[in-house]
């Protein structure tokens, strides 16, 4: 334990409500700790730079999954544990499930929240490509009230994003709208489990015949966000599935992604993973012809 | 009398204490008045120290701080060569060399006042490579930057290149590899300048930290006292850190007159404690039309880091392995241990002959290929027979069979269908599949004449209720050391398994069994626990007390009369040479090693085009180690041994930054999980070997020595690329086939 233990105040209101209050009062001094499973992680090392936390893990108010016609809608709290455990979800959001399953061991699931994830703004977090291509939203609430912003263009840049600091995140709410598309999804961390993204790509398609109508690309760690990929995709949209349209693409998702090296991987293998994945799920689409009835889902490989 | 124990899957020794959290490892240990200790580290690769500076804000007069002045006796890390300090003093040689000490009752107040401490260090420029340190860049260590070298010469060699039918070279590297035992290391002190210096801690050897103690304080051998807690794993990784940490703890104790506990975080204990060495291997080898080899001339190169530590001795066995179980008429290796500004490499499981053998067997595909033999038809013709000489001139005396265990892991991995099968399938998928094997041997207990230097010694002891203790500093790592010395003793005397007792080492009651190193633990000392339990049995018989056919009631009978007239009843046994064992030093001839444990292991791998991520599917490891004592904790030295030897193979990737290690956590230093790692089918010959327990050999160390060659084998059988170096991350292996590529357009 490299933090100096005494320094840090840990609250637990007792209602979101009481919560909000707190955030409105003193604004930016503090801040919501859900599942613990980022923050922990770097108060260990010594390295959480905020001080005053408080705690939202027993909040009703943000927890549950309700389902509608039109909308999934999943508490703030949500765990991958609950995500992977939900009928809907699986048959409708698999690469959500995918993503869930992929995070982290049991330990990790049981307590990270998708919220939680988001906030953290990682760009290697593997559920946000996942929510990206299911052109989800989310609801941010305050003492003042709350509103609804599309989860697309809700990171602004590294670790910045459109979240005030009196408000927190309530629920996350995916359109009922992809019923019937291709998806794919495939995190790439070396090991097969407890690992960090190098590239993590998901996608989802909605094909006629042999042509692309409509197509969602997002992918983790190739830039400071995790990134959906708009050009790429209008790139693909409309194509026939081909040779030629794959290397186009390929040639413009290089174009939209910033790669970077760490001491993780390197700049030029994410490039070239990454174009390799966009292949993948291309030939999958491909593979799989054109039948719209027919959900060729990667995600249900494993 | 029954012997029944031997052979059989006994519950451990220790495992209920272990399984119900009974057993106390370090940090479970609180001593009334205990401070926290914290190390202050340089953060600079090499330099010279200017000044030392306390920050604001740290009630400084609370704490207790040591520095190299506080120093009562030597300050230098006692071991082989006395170059390491225990605190730097003036100069400054890798960056996680520890400056400063500090002592506080809280310990979160006591990281706080570390990240106070301002070291001011006029920075000299480093050498971080071997190369760099082999041309003598900066000379940052002795005159020539060399630790040690070794020359190792048979035959002629000279005369071979000029009538061999094909020559062929290669260069080979192996990186850094941590070895993340579970429990990080950690030590608790008590020093009082009148009584001596205690120290309680996790540990493989605890007579390497008594000596290094007794320098350090300049203290007679009964002041200084080290006693072994629960210890939670070791590769090697605490054969000689330990050492560092008591002292550390031992001088923080000794300035506050109360006990001092260090315990390393996971972060600092991967970055600072010493990881397996990494190394460079070139081989040009001759071989004639029909497959034999004529001569191999290798040079062997480890980078030892900054100081001397155990380098001398890992390029020793690292030497000896280095042309692996094949006979060759003429054979030239020059190795060489080199020092760069990196926290010193040191013991890790194999010991420096996985660095060898990886190369080795790498280049012999090569030359099988080059030659037009397949790999195992190339091994067949060369395999070391009963009589032949290996490279230090030792006579195989046993009766080794390498092409049994070759046809043997052949056939479990049903390798000639899988490759033939392979070939057919792979092309145009992005999943390759390949089939890898390699062949090895590794020699059992110290190298040379090590083991009489070390002159070991256990003793027994029985009790009047007819119960035996054991009395070794061989400690309990994990490995099993208890259970099986407990079977030894208990056949060798037709007792139960229960009435043995092994001591805790604590060096002020056990003999010096010597280091818990070297797979020498069961095979050696084991000996020593068999041959000291017949001399408690002769004993009793010779006193007239134990009648011939005796039962365990007997037993205790005799034991209780034998101690009523005549006092204790001990029986000690010291390490004598198997006859006919010669070894000379000076010259590097002789046996290097009493006997050798023999295998071959067989990898099977997908390569997948898409992410360069490489999975082992199946592993067949098949290997000879004399009897097995304990088939269930025998089994499991093989698979742990595997495991990291995959990880060492294709995930542990120590990545340096400026001499530091980048990665040290477990989230960005990728060793593999369960899910990574495919069943490993481990089979044993058991040829009995005379001068081990009940004909037992070592095999601790062997699953580390053949698993990276046999998968890297595997990866250039599923793709055609030749890799040369590990571990093979899936950004290297995209470069080495981007290189293949471009190859095959330009031709
Ligand atoms: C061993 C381990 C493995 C992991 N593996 C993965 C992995 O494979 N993939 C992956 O993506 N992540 C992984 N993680 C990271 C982490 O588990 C996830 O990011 C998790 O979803 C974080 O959720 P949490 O509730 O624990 O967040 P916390 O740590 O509680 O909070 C994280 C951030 O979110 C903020 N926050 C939380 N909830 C809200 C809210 N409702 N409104 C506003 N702000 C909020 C907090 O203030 C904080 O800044 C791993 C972590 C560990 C420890």
């Amino acid at each position: 334990m490299r933090s100096y233990v005494p320094a840090y105040e840990l609250r637990a209101p007792q209602s979101l409500e009481a919560a909000l209050e707190l955030l409105e009062r003193e604004p930016d001094v503090w801040r919501p700790l859900a599942g613990g499973t980022d923050l922990m992680v770097l108060f260990e090392a010594g390295k959480l730079t905020h001080r005053k936390f408080l705690s939202i893990w027993k909040l009703s108010e943000l927890k549950g999954v309700e389902v509608t016609p039109e909308h999934v809608t999943l508490g703030a709290l949500t765990t991958y544990t609950q995500v992977q455990a939900h009928a809907v979800l699986q048959r409708e959001f698999p690469l959500l499930c995918q993503a869930a399953r992929e995070t982290g061991g049991i330990a990790t699931q049981n307590r990270g929240t998708l919220a939680g994830n988001i906030v953290n703004g990682s760009p290697a977090a593997d559920s946000p490509p996942a929510l990206l291509v299911y052109d989800a939203q989310i609801e941010l609430v305050s003492a003042r009230g709350s509103r609804w912003v599309p989860y697309q263009g809700f990171h602004t840049g590294y670790k910045t994003m459109v979240l005030r600091p009196e408000e927190i995140i309530r629920r996350i709410r995916l359109p009922r709208t992809k019923q019937g598309w291709r998806q794919y999804y495939r995190k790439v961390g070396t090991r097969k489990a407890q690992a960090i993204s190098k590239v993590c790509f998901a996608g989802s398609a909605q094909m006629q015949h042999n042509t692309i109508r409509d197509i969602r690309m997002a992918l983790g760690s190739v830039a400071p966000i995790v990134l959906r990929c708009a050009r790429t995709e209008a790139a693909l949209r409309s194509q026939k599935v081909s040779a030629g349209a794959f290397a186009a693409a390929k040639e413009v998702l290089a174009q939209e992604i910033t790669p970077i090296d760490d001491m993780r991987s390197t700049a030029a293998y994410r490039l070239r993973v990454a174009q390799n994945l966009l292949e993948e799920f291309l030939l999958q689409l491909q593979n799989n012809g054109g039948d719209e009835s027919h959900r060729g889902l990667a995600a249900a490989e494993s | 009398m029954k012997k029944h124990l031997i052979g059989r899957p006994v519950p451990r020794k220790e495992g209920r204490a272990k399984v119900t959290g009974q057993a106390r490892y370090v940090d479970d240990l609180v001593f009334p008045g205990m401070l926290y200790g914290a190390t202050v580290r340089s953060r600079v690769p090499r330099g010279r120290i200017k000044g030392i500076s306390f920050g604001e804000g740290i009630p400084w007069h609370e704490f207790t701080i040591v520095t190299a002045k506080d120093i009562p006796g030597e300050n230098y890390v006692a071991l082989i060569a006395h170059d390491q300090p225990y605190l730097a003093d003036g100069a400054v040689n890798h960056s996680e060399e520890p400056v400063v000490l500090l002592a506080h009752p809280e310990k979160y107040l006591l990281e706080e006042a570390r990240r106070a401490v301002q070291l001011e260090i006029e920075a000299l420029r480093p050498t971080f490579t071997i190369e760099d340190s082999l041309n003598k860049k900066e000379i940052i260590w002795g005159e020539d930057n060399l630790f040690k070298s070794y020359s190792v010469e048979k035959g002629n060699v000279d005369e071979v290149w000029a009538r061999a039918d094909f020559i062929v070279e290669g260069e080979y590297r192996t990186g850094a590899q941590e070895q993340l035992y579970i429990e990080t290391n950690g030590m608790i002190a008590v020093a009082i300048p009148e009584k001596g210096v205690t120290v309680w801690g996790s540990m493989q050897c605890p007579y390497y930290v008594h000596k290094a103690l007794m320098a350090l304080f300049g203290l007679p051998a009964d002041k200084v006292r080290v006693i072994q807690s629960e210890t939670g794993g070791g590769f090697g990784g605490k054969e000689e850190y330990p050492s560092m940490i008591a002292g550390h703890a031992a001088l923080l104790a000794w300035k506050s007159g109360k006990p001092v506990k260090i315990i390393y975080d996971r972060a600092e204990d991967m970055a600072a404690t010493t990881k397996r060495h990494p190394s460079r291997t070139r081989h040009r080898t001759a071989v004639s039309k029909d497959g034999k080899l004529l001569g191999m001339e290798i040079d062997f190169v480890i980078d030892g880091g900054a100081y001397t530590t155990l380098s001398p001795v890992v390029l020793s066995r690292g030497t000896i392995h280095a042309p692996g179980p094949y006979f060759c008429p003429n054979v030239r290796i020059r190795s060489r241990a080199v020092a760069t500004n990196a926290p010193p490499h040191g013991a890790f499981r194999g010991f420096g002959a996985p660095q060898s053998i990886f190369a080795l067997e790498r280049h012999l595909n090569r030359v099988a290929r080059a030659i037009g033999l397949t790999p195992e038809e190339f091994r067949r013709r060369n395999f070391i027979q009963p009589g032949q000489t290996t490279a230090t001139g030792q006579v195989i005396r046993e009766n080794v069979n390498m092409n049994h265990l070759l046809e043997r892991a052949l056939v479990l991995s049903d390798y000639h269908a899988k490759t033939a099968r392979f070939a057919r399938e792979n092309s145009g998928q992005r999943r390759k599949k390949g089939m890898g094997f390699a062949s090895f041997m590794h020699g059992a207990g110290f190298t040379g004449s090590g083991e009489q230097y070390l002159a070991s010694v256990v003793e027994l002891e029985a009790t009047p209720q007819g119960r035996v203790r054991v009395l070794a500093a061989s400690t309990e790592i994990g490995q099993g050391t208890n259970t099986i010395f407990s079977q030894i003793a208990a056949d060798a005397l037709g007792l139960d398994y229960d009435s043995i007792e092994i001591l805790k080492p604590d060096t002020a009651s056990v003999p010096n069994s010597g280091p818990t190193v070297a797979s020498r633990t069961c095979m050696v000392v084991g000996k020593l626990v068999e041959a000291a339990a017949l001399g408690l049995q002769q004993t009793l018989v010779g006193s007239g007390y134990l009648p011939e056919g005796y039962t365990p009631a007997g037993f205790e009978r005799a034991c209780k009369r034998y101690i009523e007239s005549h006092g204790p009843l001990k029986s000690s046994s010291q390490y004598q040479p198997p006859p006919g064992i010669h070894w000379d030093d000076a010259t590097y001839y002789g046996d290097a090693y009493g006997t050798y444990a023999w295998a071959v292991y067989v990898a099977e791998v997908t390569v997948d085009t898409v992410t360069f991520e490489i999975e082992v599917n199946d592993f067949v490891a098949v290997q000879e180690v004399g009897k097995v004592i304990h088939p269930v904790l025998a089994a499991g030295q093989i698979e742990g041994g595997v495991a990291q030897a995959i990880g060492y193979a294709l995930y542990e990737n120590v990545v340096w930054n400026e001499g530091r290690m980048f990665n040290s956590q477990m989230t960005n230093y990728i060793m593999p999980t369960a899910v990574d790692v495919p069943p490993i089918r481990v089979f044993f010959e058991e040829l009995p070997y005379s001068y081990g327990p009940a004909g037992a050999k070592g095999l601790g160390e062997l699953p580390m020595d053949g698993a990276a060659p046999a998968i890297v084998n595997a990866i250039e059988n599923a793709t055609g690329v030749s890799i040369h170096h590990i571990p093979v991350m899936p950004e290297s292996l995209m470069e080495a086939l981007a290189v293949t590529e471009k190859a095959v357009e330009r031709a």
